[in-house]
Formats: structure tokens, C-alpha cells, sequence
């Protein structure tokens, strides 16, 4: 149903090219999410999916059929717009009901799918209201109703909850995979929040300047980063990387060692270091250490730990789970 | 915020203002009203008297009244259409990146700048006339009779004439209303499979009703009182053809000297506009609120 294949795919704007020729699979039921730094190319890259772009070069396939020169509207994709965009003039009930009617449905139709989609997503009290009377949630809710009622073969996001508070933004991220495991449509997610490309995906593609990076599962990211770049973009907090005669010593130009992979002990151990900061957040303890050997290290610890701020302690990696990279930064395995 | 001490404060310090341009309205207006109930004619100066309503049965039974009222409308209305819709459609094309952008869109703007009679002049001599006219020199170049503007269809001819001079400001404001039309909503509704008609219906017009509302009120208050071009084309004929209120009373005051007459042309003309704008403020009120 809604299987999407890049082949090649390139774009320039004037003579800047902000995606070189990519190649890229997302499977039909799929919830991938591109993930990236901002200014990376997310945004043009689910653009040129939907067709808001076109392809400098290569050619893109939904469904199987090649759509590089389709019309966004001929496509079968919705999209869910970083500002909502809301037709403000419009009741809830007429935006979300406007791309049936731009079909031509039979007004009953239209009607009862309306109806539908607003008890998915709980707007039943709100149809007759205007845009401007509701809160962020419930924009993004109507956006996502929009979206939905067409029935498409995948599902486009870009930054959807951007604009949202924090506490918000962990309820839609809820709804929205949720949302994903009923309608089992493809969904391609596009955030630079990597605590969200976590938690939702199926698959990770990450992006820099353009380029994928690394495609696969959260946790094989997690695991098996293929790069620095990767290695540090994934997890929080960041993993921490050091370099010359300990990276040397275990054949690398630099290693990495996940925040959770350090011990901490007052009495022995490999690296000496001074607490810098100590945050304490009752399941969890994240110490900033600032070793002599080893540079600035952030350390997760489970629970609480009586430690504080300048105190002296060891820390020691797991010698098992270190990450191994090379001088141009590709992991060695 | 506005406790009872902090509105009599601000009552106070806007007085003075408000008295000044109380004044500046009412003493006028006064003036005006006064003289209507006079016979006051400029030829026999002595002869004032109070003549009571016989002025406003004289203005109101003339027949030159209704065929002023009528073209005044008929101006209000049509250079209206003419401004609103090709405002829109010059806006559409002007908000389109192309070449020379910039000297394209003062070009558009330039006749806001020109006199109303230098360019009502320049119409009558050089496009109009029925021998030099340059849309009469088009007709005979394609062999047809020149159409004679000014005599056969004077008040066309005047609404043409104003519609030119203000479609550069009905271009403006819908310029600026529709590029800040968010570009997302554009693509959304791209997205839902309108087409470009169903985009400017659905999208893009409701966008810019407020900014058609405000072009309507503005240009509604100026074309109540269109003389200038009403003056140095037709003068107002042929015979009442292209009389507006603002030109017979212009014309009962300084062609017949009869004041009186004028002054209650002039307080019917105020009522006349203050009815239209009350429509209007409503009409107003209600598209700028939602
Ligand atoms: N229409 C455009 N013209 C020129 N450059 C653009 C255009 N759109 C995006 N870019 C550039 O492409 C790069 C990627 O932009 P974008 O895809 O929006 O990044 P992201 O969504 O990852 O933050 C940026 O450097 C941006 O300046
Ligand atoms: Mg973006």
C-alpha cells in the first residue's frame, strides 16, 4: 500500500546542494522518522516526497509507481505542517472536512467521515469552532484530522510538535504512535529531537548536511552506531568520546563510551576526576566528572548516589561496551 | 487597568482635542445648515431672508437630484468592481516572482501619484478624443467607427477615468494581504487536491476579505465626492449624464450663485453619506471581527 523508494535522489536550490543523491526504502506500514540537526535537509527531503519539491535528479516511487512527476495532490500522501497550517477562516468541522469535499465526496459521506475522525482524536466538542479558539494540542489534533480523513497511503510530519510544551509534546507523541499502531498506514516523521525519533520509530534515518548517516532500528543506532556522528546524535545524555593515547590503546583514533557504560567508585578504579556537577533526579544521577586522564565525562547512574559536587572519584568504562572509531570517524567493528 | 480616578484623568486630557475637532466640524455644519433655510444668493446679496424648507423642495424635486444620486452610485459601484477585481488580478500577477519585479511594481503604483485632473485631462485628450484619441485611432485601425466617450457614454467615461486612478491602491493593499498569506496553508490545501481555482476560492479570497473590506471603505469615502474628473472632462453633461451630488452642488453654488440651494444639496449629500456609512461600518464590523 504504502511503500516509499528513493532512488538516487537529489536536490540543489540555485547552486547550494542541500541533498546529495540519496537512496532510501521506507516499507509499507512502516513509522520511519528522519532525524537530524537543524538546517540538515529533513524538511526538503519529506518535501520532495510529497512533492512540495521537485527532484533536481532521481526518481521517487510510492506504492510501487513512480511519482517523480506526480502532482502533490495525486501523490495519496497527507501532511501535517510544522505551523499546523490551519485554514483560520474555516470551522473545524470544514478543515478537516475540506480535502473530502476538494474530491467531490457526497456531503453524507463527507459527514460521517468528519465525524469519525473527530472521535479518533477526541475533537467532537470543538467541530464548530474557528482555528483560533483552540489550544496548540488541539490545532495539531484538527491538523492531524485533516490528514487522516483522505484515508492516504502514508502519513507526512514535519516537526509536528515543535510547537508544543514539553508536557504536551509527550502526550501527542503517545497519540501519534498510537494513532500509527490502529491505521497501520506508513508514517514518515520528520524532528530533530532525538528523544522522539526513539520513542516513535520503526526506523531511524539520520541526516547530516543532506547525507544519510545511518538507516535501521532505534536500538541498533543505539547499539551499533556507524559513525561519531550517529554515536553522538543518538542517546541522552550524549555519549562521551576520548581520544589519543586511551583511544590508542584500544586501536582507535577516538572511543566512545555511552554515559550509562562508566562506574563511579570512591575507592578504585581507572581514571581519577572531580565531580563537577551532580544532577540528581531520583531514579536517575547524571555526573559531570572532570577526570585528569580522560577529559570532561558525563556519567548516568541508576538511582541515587550520596556524591557532590567537588568531590574525588574513579571512574571506569565497560571495557565491552566501548565504541571503536577511526580517524575519519567510521566505527571500526 | 481603568479605575474611576484614571477615566476622569483621561477624559480631561483628551478634552482639549476632542473640543478642537468638535468644533472644526460643528461650526461648519452649522453654518451650512443655517444657510439652507435662507434665500441667499450671491447676484442679490441684500436679499437674504429665511425661507424656511422651500430650498430642500426645490433640490429634492429637481430632476437633476435623482440623476445625481444615481450616477453617484453608479461611480461608487462601478469603479469599485473595476479597482477590486483587477486589484486582485493585478496582485496575483505582481505577487509572482519575475524580471524587473521592482520597476514593474512602481510602474503599477505610478498613477496613485498623477492629479486627478492632470490624468483626467490626459484621458480626455489623449485617449478618449474621438479624432487624436488613441482608443479612437485602435477602432479606425481595425476599421471601425471612434467611439466618442465623453458625449456618448460620459459617465462610463468618468468611472474609467477614477477606476485608473485608483487601481494602483486596491493593488497595493491586496498586494501586501496576499503575501502574508502563510505559504503552508498554500501547500496544504495543495496537498488536499484543490486546484488553483479551488485555492484563490477557498484560500486565498477569504484571506484577503479584510483587505477588500478596507479598500471598499476607504475608496467609498473618496468616490462619494469624485469632481475634479467630473470638471475638466464632461462638466458634468452632456445635459445631467454625468452629475454626481458633489458636482450639482458645485454646480447650483458657483454656476447659479444660490448658496441657500447649495448649502441644503450639501446637507443632503451629508445624510446621503452618512446612510452609506452605516452599511458600510456594519458590513465592517463584521468581517474584521471573525
Ligand atoms: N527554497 C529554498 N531555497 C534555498 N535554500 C533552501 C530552500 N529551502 C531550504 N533551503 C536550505 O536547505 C537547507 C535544509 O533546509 P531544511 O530542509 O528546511 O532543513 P531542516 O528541516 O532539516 O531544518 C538549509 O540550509 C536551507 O537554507
Ligand atoms: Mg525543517
Amino acid at each position: 500500500m504504502g511503500s516509499i523508494v528513493l532512488r538516487q535522489v537529489e536536490k540543489v536550490f540555485g547552486d547550494v546542494t542541500v541533498i546529495p543523491p540519496i537512496d532510501l526504502e521506507i516499507a509499507d506500514g512502516e513509522f520511519a522518522v528522519f532525524v537530524g540537526p537543524s538546517g540538515c535537509g529533513k524538511s526538503t527531503l519529506l518535501r520532495l516526497i510529497a512533492g512540495l519539491e521537485d527532484a533536481t535528479a532521481g526518481t521517487i516511487s510510492i506504492d510501487g509507481r513512480d511519482a517523480t512527476d506526480l502532482a502533490p495532490a495525486k501523490r495519496g500522501l497527507s501532511m501535517v505542517f510544522q505551523s499546523y497550517a490551519l485554514y483560520p477562516h474555516m470551522s473545524v468541522r470544514s478543515n478537516i472536512a475540506f480535502p473530502l469535499k476538494m474530491a467531490g465526496l457526497a456531503q453524507a459521506d463527507i459527514d460521517a467521515k468528519v465525524k469519525a475522525a473527530a472521535e479518533t482524536l477526541n475533537l467532537g466538542d470543538y467541530l464548530d469552532r474557528k482555528p483560533k479558539q483552540l489550544s496548540g494540542g488541539q490545532r495539531q489534533r484538527v491538523a492531524i484530522g485533516r490528514a487522516i480523513v483522505r484515508e492516504p497511503s502514508a502519513f507526512l510530519f514535519d516537526e509536528p510538535l515543535s510547537n508544543l510544551d514539553a508536557a504536551l509534546r509527550v502526550q501527542m507523541r503517545l497519540e501519534i504512535s498510537q494513532l500509527h499502531q490502529k491505521l497501520k498506514t506508513t508514517m514518515v516523521y520528520v524532528t530533530h529531537d532525538q528523544v522522539e525519533a526513539m520513542t516513535m520509530a520503526d526506523k531511524i534515518v539520520v541526516l547530516n548536511k543532506g547525507r544519510i548517516e545511518q538507516v535501521g532500528s532505534p536500538l541498533e543506532l543505539y547499539r551499533r552506531p556507524a559513525n561519531r556522528f550517529v554515536a553522538g546524535f543518538i542517546g541522552s545524555p550524549k555519549m562521551n568520546f576520548v581520544g589519543g593515547a586511551i583511544a590508542a590503546a584500544h586501536g582507535a583514533a577516538t572511543i566512545g563510551i555511552r554515559p550509562e557504560n562508566l562506574a563511579v567508585s570512591r575507592d578504585a578504579g581507572d581514571w581519577l576526576g572531580t565531580i563537577v556537577v551532580a544532577e540528581h533526579l531520583g531514579s536517575d544521577t547524571f555526573l559531570h566528572i572532570a577526570t585528569d586522564a580522560a577529559g570532561t565525562l558525563t556519567i548516568r547512574v541508576s538511582g541515587e548516589v550520596p556524591v557532590h559536587h567537588g568531590d574525588r572519584v574513579f571512574v571506569t568504562p565497560d571495557a565491552s561496551a566501548l565504541h571503536r572509531f577511526d580517524d575519519k570517524g567510521i566505527a571500526i567493528r | 487597568m481603568s479605575t474611576q480616578h484614571s477615566r476622569a484623568a483621561a477624559r480631561l486630557l483628551v478634552a482639549p482635542s476632542v473640543v478642537l475637532l468638535f468644533l472644526w466640524m460643528i461650526v461648519p455644519l452649522a453654518l451650512t445648515v443655517w444657510f439652507s433655510f435662507e434665500r441667499f444668493n450671491l447676484l442679490m446679496p441684500a436679499t437674504r431672508e429665511w425661507i424656511g424648507l422651500t430650498n430642500y423642495r426645490f433640490f429634492l424635486t429637481d430632476p437633476a437630484f435623482f440623476a445625481a444620486i444615481l450616477n453617484t452610485l453608479l461611480i461608487v459601484v462601478g469603479v469599485l468592481a473595476i479597482t477590486i477585481v483587477g486589484g486582485i488580478l493585478l496582485a496575483l500577477l505582481l505577487d509572482r516572482p519575475m524580471f524587473g519585479q521592482g520597476i514593474v511594481r512602481l510602474l503599477v503604483i505610478a498613477p496613485f501619484f498623477v492629479m486627478p485632473t492632470v490624468s483626467a485631462l490626459v484621458w480626455k485628450n489623449m485617449f478618449m478624443n474621438p479624432v487624436n484619441g488613441l482608443l479612437a485611432w485602435l477602432q479606425k485601425a481595425v476599421g471601425m467607427a471612434p467611439h466618442d466617450w465623453l458625449a456618448t457614454t460620459p459617465l462610463f467615461a468618468v468611472i474609467v477615468i477614477v477606476a485608473w486612478q485608483w487601481l494602483p491602491f486596491a493593488t497595493l493593499i491586496l498586494l501586501t494581504a496576499l503575501q502574508s498569506l502563510d505559504e503552508e496553508q498554500r501547500e496544504a490545501a495543495e496537498l488536499d487536491g484543490a486546484g488553483a481555482i479551488a485555492r484563490f476560492r477557498f484560500i486565498v479570497l477569504p484571506h484577503l476579505s479584510r483587505a477588500i473590506t478596507v479598500v471598499i471603505l476607504i475608496q467609498t469615502i473618496f468616490l462619494l465626492s469624485v469632481f475634479a474628473e467630473i470638471l475638466v472632462t464632461t462638466n458634468g453633461g452632456p445635459g445631467t449624464d454625468s452629475t454626481n451630488i458633489a458636482f450639482l452642488v458645485y454646480a447650483q453654488a458657483l454656476l447659479q450663485f444660490d448658496v441657500g440651494g447649495a448649502s441644503a444639496g450639501g446637507i443632503v449629500a451629508v445624510v446621503l453619506a452618512n446612510i452609506v456609512a452605516f452599511f458600510l461600518m456594519r458590513m465592517i464590523g463584521r468581517t474584521l471581527e471573525g
